[in-house]
């Protein structure tokens, strides 16, 4: 099997100076492997928790602008690009709920009589408050 | 699935008196249920091509010399088995570690990730002269656990090739480097973190960091080293608000 | 031409170089030391001792019984005024890396942990887990780190020391990145190059152990000593040779032929107990266990493997939770290299090569005869290990002595003018050598893996567990023939840059040195003692050969081995008694 070697343009060696090769990293490093690809979408749904910020502040404003206003914003949220954009973005906030829960317990070792307490045990609080305050805001918004 | 007997390597060869950047090589080596990747590396050297360059010492997994990107993969290649990648027609692919300049074949340069060690004052900083007639320091075992596992770290730069920070930006102090650090500033019997945190906490040390977490992906000894530099950023910033409370030059 | 110059210079960068380097630089620190290192520190073979680090800690222990299990388990061949300082300082040294941040395991209330050993009537072995080498070596890499006086010289390679006028002067190493040649002079070099088990085909040791240091002195006239006294570990697995700590035994762990049997009771090691008996079957001294081993494989009751015969390491009684906190390291080796998990399985193992107790003759400060060198660690042979070395003893004789030739190579740097002989000359000339013989030489038919190979495995048949006459004499033969062809080696990579091939080469032609040295030393020792086993002198024979064997190499090429007494203080020579029987003597 040979060695298939590139064109060379000119071979700068000088002895007992090798020179090393510095690998370039391309700006597309974030598409060569799964892992970082999950990080940079991890990192990407903070715009969308952002958004939906905004939204509840638009919301707030509406409010407080009165009914009319308020008829006209639930109108908005009821167009198909909004609707498009809140299902994207819901996927990408429970994603960076997950991803942040599941983060915490590297951040936090907890302890208990001298023993390292499991990553689940440490980021199941966080669930549980998660899955009981959305139980209450369905409650609220479903009665 | 069945094992093949012969595989493929394809390995990364540059010689910078021929070469002006890296091309590939291939050999065929046989497979055996036991061998890892250096088994195949050594047969090739001792009987093919004595030029392949690669560095290795222990083959136990503990000394870190032989780090090397196999199917693009930062893998300890003592502890890697070609029976895990031998079904027919499979190759592995074998290049130097990611994100360092290469000086040869399979050999990257290491100046550079000693000098971080260093930086971060990897030693003992105690202010006590008691004298060895009064016996060791006490540390009980809940008090060891505390920093053992940072202790663990073999130094073999597996966690730097996994690191998209450090690959962009080299002057990134590391993961090796900033997890040896919590090693020391988590010892019971250490007194140094306040010597230590100006380096790591900085631009190129902990807040460098976007806790990416493939470092402690692929650290062959369990090290966590993203664990470590987010426990320490959490303790960096109590730093940062207690600096607002205690006068200037207080020990920290 | 450029050269560095130094006041010390240590050759390797492991537990004994870095602790010598460190005592230098404590001692005077106004003294330039130097570490020249073919790997970077961490990467030294110290890195991989499991066990243990032997020192007296508890009120129950004393240093006379360390002495003398030490002296009996080197079967007298162990120089007592020098293991009388060794068991003093030992304690201390493990004790100044516990201040250095090793992270020694613990009893509950905060003092270190002791366990029991191999040929130790009590518990004295002071541990990290299974990983106590890793840890000593990183916690003195990372020490030395904040010693300005020390430069490190990574990933040199020294070829040839400078001697001139009878003295040291320096080193001639090769910078393996660039390729340049070049000395580095010092007022004296200390050699902590560590073993040479490379030689041998099993072994636990790296790629890294080819005798270098022993070689070096040996070429440059100083004498080795002890030369055939080989350690064999009783547990290294089959194919890697991978090491399984003592330490799993000294948990608790037996060993048994290929009927489940403790076939150790047959060897005069004990009555098998329960629970691990101090000095006793399991625990009893290595070259016994080895040769245990050899015996029940001519009887037919050792298992079959393609990998050669073995016998079993069996831990299922010690249950998960303590092979997890104790023994977790070999858990990891067993399931990773062996597919067996030592908490359901037995464990295959057989003997490997895994120490030299011989090397570089020194003083009990690390001096050689030849002025200006010294030597610690493995690479040396002062002699505390006699004939057979206890496990847990080498940590610490890497410290101890380490420490000893540092303070006393700084002392005389401290006293001596700067070298100033023609060293020019000498580096030109060895330049002028690596580049005829290696680097330019066309037309030559051997390749280094087939000598390798081939010197190995005359040095397993020849030199092995049991020797005698005829196969020794075999094996010289065949080292001789080997020494010719190697001249006429080729090597593929003419490179400057990183060669590790013509590294290689160097390290073969060290190895092939050190094997006719350790083959001319067995030859004339005609007794058994320890780890030597003549199957033609079964005896020991104190009245001839109570004496190191001192081999030096004569400006033909030839070697000469001379005699030189051990040194008995307070322990006359005795029987080596293991099992309850030694439980009874008081003494």
């Amino acid at each position: 099997m040979g060695a298939v070697k590139p064109e060379t343009i000119r071979v700068e060696y000088a002895e007992f100076h090798p020179r090393w090769y510095r690998p370039p990293v391309s700006v597309y490093w974030w598409l060569k492997q799964r892992q970082y690809l999950t990080f940079i979408l991890r990192e990407l749904s903070s715009v969308f928790v952002a958004l939906f910020v905004v939204m509840t502040l638009f919301q707030l404003w509406a409010l407080k602008k009165g009914p009319e206003a308020y008829a006209q914003f639930q109108q908005w949220l009821q167009s198909p690009l909004v609707i498009a954009l809140s299902i994207i973005g819901l996927f990408f906030v429970v994603f960076h709920s997950i991803t942040w829960f599941n983060l915490t317990p590297s951040a936090m070792p907890v302890r208990l009589g001298g023993k390292r307490l499991p990553a689940f045990l440490v980021a199941a609080p966080s669930y549980v408050a998660w899955a009981v305050v959305s139980a209450i805001v369905a409650w609220l918004v479903l009665r | 699935m069945e094992m093949a007997e012969t595989i493929t390597l394809e390995i990364a060869r540059y010689s910078p008196e021929q070469d002006t950047a890296p091309h590939f090589q291939s050999f065929e080596v046989p497979v055996h249920k036991e061998w890892v990747v250096l088994d195949a590396l050594n047969h090739i050297k001792d009987r093919e091509d004595g030029t392949l360059t690669y560095r290795w010492s222990c083959r136990m997994g503990i000394c870190g010399s032989c780090g090397m990107m196999v199917n693009g993969e930062p893998k300890l290649t003592c502890a890697t088995f070609l029976a895990d990648y031998a079904t027919k027609g499979s190759k592995i692919r074998v290049e130097p570690l990611r994100y360092f300049p290469v000086i040869r074949d399979l050999v990257t340069e290491l100046g550079d990730f000693l000098g971080k060690l260093k930086k971060v004052k990897p030693w003992l900083i105690h202010p006590s002269q008691a004298p060895l007639s009064q016996g060791e320091f006490l540390q009980t075992p809940a008090q060891l656990e505390r920093y053992k596992q940072f202790s663990m770290c073999i130094n073999c730069t597996l966690c730097y090739a996994a690191c998209p920070v450090f690959g962009l930006d080299p002057i990134f102090v590391g993961p090796a480097a900033l997890a040896l650090a919590q090693r020391y500033n988590m010892d019971s019997r250490d007194q140094g973190s306040g010597e230590r945190i100006a380096v790591l906490a900085h631009p190129d040390g902990i807040w460098g960091c976007t806790f990416v977490g493939e470092c402690t992906r692929v650290c062959p000894k369990h090290v966590d080293p993203a664990g470590a530099i987010q426990q320490y950023k959490l303790t960096a910033v109590f730093e940062w608000l207690k600096s607002f409370i205690t006068p200037k030059g207080q020990d920290i | 031409m450029d050269t560095s110059s130094h006041d010390v210079l240590l050759v390797g960068g492991g537990g004994a170089g870095l602790r010598a380097a460190i005592a230098a630089a404590e001692v005077n620190p106004k003294l330039s030391i130097a570490v020249v290192s073919k790997v970077y520190p961490m990467r030294s073979h110290t890195v991989s001792a499991e066990g243990g680090a032997a020192g007296v800690a508890k009120a129950d222990d004393s240093l006379d019984e360390h002495a003398y299990d030490t002296i009996s388990g080197g079967d007298w061949l162990s120089d007592q005024d020098a293991v009388e300082a060794f068991v003093r300082e030992a304690p201390q040294e493990l004790l100044q890396l516990e201040r250095w941040g090793c992270p020694w395991n613990r009893e509950p209330d905060g003092h270190i942990a002791v366990r029991a050993f191999g040929g130790m009537k009590k518990r004295r072995t002071w541990f990290a887990a299974d990983k106590t080498g890793f840890h000593m070596l990183h916690t003195l890499f990372q020490t030395s780190l904040k010693f300005e006086p020390i430069t490190r010289y990574d990933e040199w390679f020294v070829t040839k020391l400078l001697v001139d006028d009878g003295r040291v002067q320096g080193v001639v190493a090769i910078e393996l990145m660039s390729g340049r040649i070049q000395a580095i002079t010092a007022k004296a070099v200390i050699l902590c190059t560590g073993g040479c088990g490379r030689v041998f085909p099993f072994t636990t040791n790296a790629n890294i152990k080819n005798g270098d240091g022993m070689a070096l002195a040996y070429r440059a006239g100083a004498p080795l000593k002890d030369m055939e006294f080989v350690q064999y570990h009783p547990t290294g697995l089959p194919f890697t040779g991978i090491l399984i700590t003592e330490a799993a035994r000294a948990e608790g762990g037996y060993m048994l032929n290929k009927d489940g049997y403790r076939y150790l009771q047959d060897y005069n090691l004990g009555t098998p107990e329960a629970k691990p008996v101090l000095r006793s079957m399991e625990l009893g001294p290595r070259d016994r266990l080895s040769q245990a081993f050899v015996k029940e494989d001519q009887k037919g009751r050792t298992i079959a493997t393609p990998y050669g015969s073995v016998v079993h390491l069996d831990l299922r009684h010690l249950g998960e939770k303590l092979i997890n906190a104790r023994l977790p390291f070999v858990r990891e080796l067993c399931l990773k290299y062996q597919n067996v998990d030592p908490v359901k399985e037995l464990i295959p193992v057989r003997p490997v090569v895994h120490y030299m107790m011989g090397g570089v003759s020194t003083d009990i400060n690390g001096a050689t005869p030849l002025a200006g060198l010294f030597a610690a660690g493995e690479v040396a042979c002062v002699s505390i290990n006699g004939a057979n070395r206890l496990g847990s003893n080498s940590l610490p004789e890497c410290l101890v002595f380490g420490a000893r030739a540092g303070k006393a190579a700084a002392l005389y740097a401290s006293e001596r003018p700067a070298p100033n002989g023609p060293l020019q000359a000498l580096v030109l000339d060895e330049r002028k050598r690596l580049e005829s013989e290696f680097l330019h030489k066309s037309g030559g038919r051997q390749r280094i893996a087939t000598i390798r190979g081939e010197m190995q495995a005359t040095m397993e048949k020849s030199a092995g567990i049991y020797r005698e006459r005829n196969l020794l004499e075999e094996g010289a033969g065949q080292l001789r023939e080997l020494q010719e062809r190697y001249r006429d080696i080729q090597l593929d990579d003419r490179s400057r840059t990183f060669n590790t091939e013509l590294e290689s080469a160097l390290e073969l032609g060290f190895m092939l040195d050190v094997a006719v040295s350790m083959i001319e030393c067995a030859l004339h020792r005609t007794e058994s003692r320890g780890a030597h086993q003549r199957t033609d002198y079964p005896a020991r024979d104190d009245g001839t050969f109570l004496a190191h064997s001192l081999v030096f190499r004569n400006s033909d090429g030839s070697s000469r081995v001379e005699y030189q007494p051990v040194t008995i203080t307070r322990w006359p020579p005795g029987e080596r008694v293991y099992g309850q029987a030694r439980q009874e003597q008081q003494h």
